[in-house]
């Protein structure tokens, strides 16, 4: 590979990387919520989360430009306090990569700890085990293969963002171009064979995301077997 | 009783496109003639009953889509280089090439808050400059090539956010999210919410023109010549140059 490819590629998984590592505990906390208790407005939430999934991808990229812009809510009070710009930099590939990923995390890990018998929550706390407690030591730890592929699924998906991305963060060489936005400008450059280069590296990233994602699962599901 | 005539409007409704001696023309267009070109079409469509279909784009979006097979029936692009490329791969008339729009550039900036940008050497001092992508779109690439002359490209490389098309750069200022970008003077025109800080004179700028050619493959030729026609008529030049295009 060429050094601007894998500063393209490098880029990529840093910034999925560190999407995926912000977006892991309000995910799991969420995930936690919606399996374990009912409150209300509970569905209200879960089809706001699920949103990104089914929304054009440009017409959430088009909502985070409103609020992360200059000019926008957040965009705008980051400026003003920090001095800290979002639009068309990293942070923007991070933070379309977090909204549309967000919701494949939650889901996979609601899953996950729904099939926790919460029979053994149930001995732990007889056992005079506080919440946390029962949290991290029982929960946590039988729900962790589904968590591990939610958490592949979400990263996988991070790689591959782009309708929200090439909105709010632009296509920067060297800054802000992913494989998805460098794939899509090769083409449109007329520059088909290096554009199936990155394809090929796309499809063995995306591949050993969800063939690994999949193996987590069935080990899971083999586990739960009584 | 209700069923044949429903039927009978259901056969009229889809034989209708068809019947009519109407014809759909199918314009992939430059981003910066958006405007102008609505309004060409719109008297064009009166005066003749033609449809006007169009794609608008990046000229080097347009021609990818072109080469790719997309239907069209005219192509007209903001610079030489991409119909050239067209014409070299046998995919336009070449009898039909005609270039009778020119533009110039300008600098603008946020309308509200922007900065004082006098000449084109303080775009040194900016921190993001929006540009139509300069390796491909034909505004980036005039923008570029004037930098470059102007010997002030390696020093504003770094800022350039590079968009999707002229209009993409023009967005980003209007919104603040860029300090300033380079558009053509009619994309300035059309918006209220930029401020042109500094025009680039015609004489020390690129040589802007606006190719129109025929498609080879159009599937409406005569229609598509009739709107060429019209195109170079004095009515639509008379529009054109209210949208701020030079006219040749």
């Amino acid at each position: 590979m060429t050094a601007e490819e894998l500063q393209v590629l490098g880029l990529t998984l840093r910034t999925a990387a560190l999407s995926t590592l912000v977006i892991l505990p309000p995910g799991l906390a969420v995930a936690w919520l919606l399996a374990r208790r009912n409150w209300r407005g509970k569905s209200l939430v879960e089809t706001l989360i699920t949103l990104p999934m089914v929304m054009p991808p440009v017409a959430t990229g088009l909502i985070l430009l409103e609020l992360l812009g200059r000019r926008g809510p957040i965009g705008g009070w980051l400026d003003r306090t920090l001095g800290l710009q979002i639009v068309f930099t990293w942070r923007a590939v991070v933070a379309a990569m977090m909204v549309m990923s967000f919701p494949l995390l939650v889901r996979a890990a609601r899953v996950a700890f729904e099939e926790v018998n919460p029979r053994f929550e149930q001995i732990a706390r007889t056992l005079a085990a506080g919440e946390t407690r029962v949290f991290f030591t029982i929960t946590l730890p039988l729900a962790a293969r589904g968590i591990t592929s939610g958490v592949l699924l979400a990263f996988a998906r991070a790689i591959g963002e782009f309708g929200a991305t090439i909105l709010v963060a632009g296509n920067i060489p060297g800054r802000t171009r992913t494989l998805s936005l460098a794939i899509y400008d090769l083409v449109e450059l007329g520059r088909d064979g290096e554009a199936f280069r990155l394809l090929g590296v796309a499809v063995v990233i995306a591949f050993a995301a969800v063939w690994t994602a999949e193996a987590f699962l069935r080990r899971t599901h083999e586990s739960h077997r009584p | 009783m209700r069923r044949p005539l429903v039927l009978f409007a259901l056969l009229l409704a889809f034989a209708s496109p068809h019947a009519a001696a109407a014809a759909e023309v199918r314009v992939f267009a430059a981003a910066s003639l958006t405007d102008a070109l609505r309004d060409a079409a719109a008297v064009h469509e009166r005066q003749t009953g033609d449809r006007v279909v169009f794609n608008f784009a990046a000229s080097s979006t347009l021609a990818r889509q072109i080469e790719a097979g997309a239907p069209a029936d005219l192509f007209l692009s903001a610079d030489e280089e991409k119909m050239d490329a067209l014409a070299h791969a046998g995919l336009i008339v070449a009898s039909t090439r005609v270039s009778v729009l020119s533009n110039t550039l300008v600098i603008v900036v946020p309308k509200d808050r922007g900065m004082n940008l006098p000449s084109p050497r303080a775009l040194v001092n900016v921190k993001t400059l929006a540009l139509a992508e300069p390796s491909r779109v034909p505004a980036g690439i005039y923008a570029r090539r004037y930098l470059v002359a102007q010997g002030l490209w390696d020093r504003v490389a770094a800022k350039v956010i590079p968009v999707e098309n002229v209009r993409a750069a023009l967005a980003a200022v209007e919104s603040g999210n860029a300090d300033a970008a380079i558009v053509y003077r009619t994309d300035a025109l059309i918006s209220h919410d930029v401020r042109v800080a500094c025009e680039i004179p015609r004489a020390s700028g690129p040589r802007i023109s606006y190719p129109f050619a025929l498609l080879r493959d159009a599937e409406e030729p005569a229609a598509a010549r009739r709107l060429l026609a019209f195109l170079r008529s004095k009515t639509a030049r008379a529009i054109f140059a209210r949208y701020g295009f030079l006219t040749l």
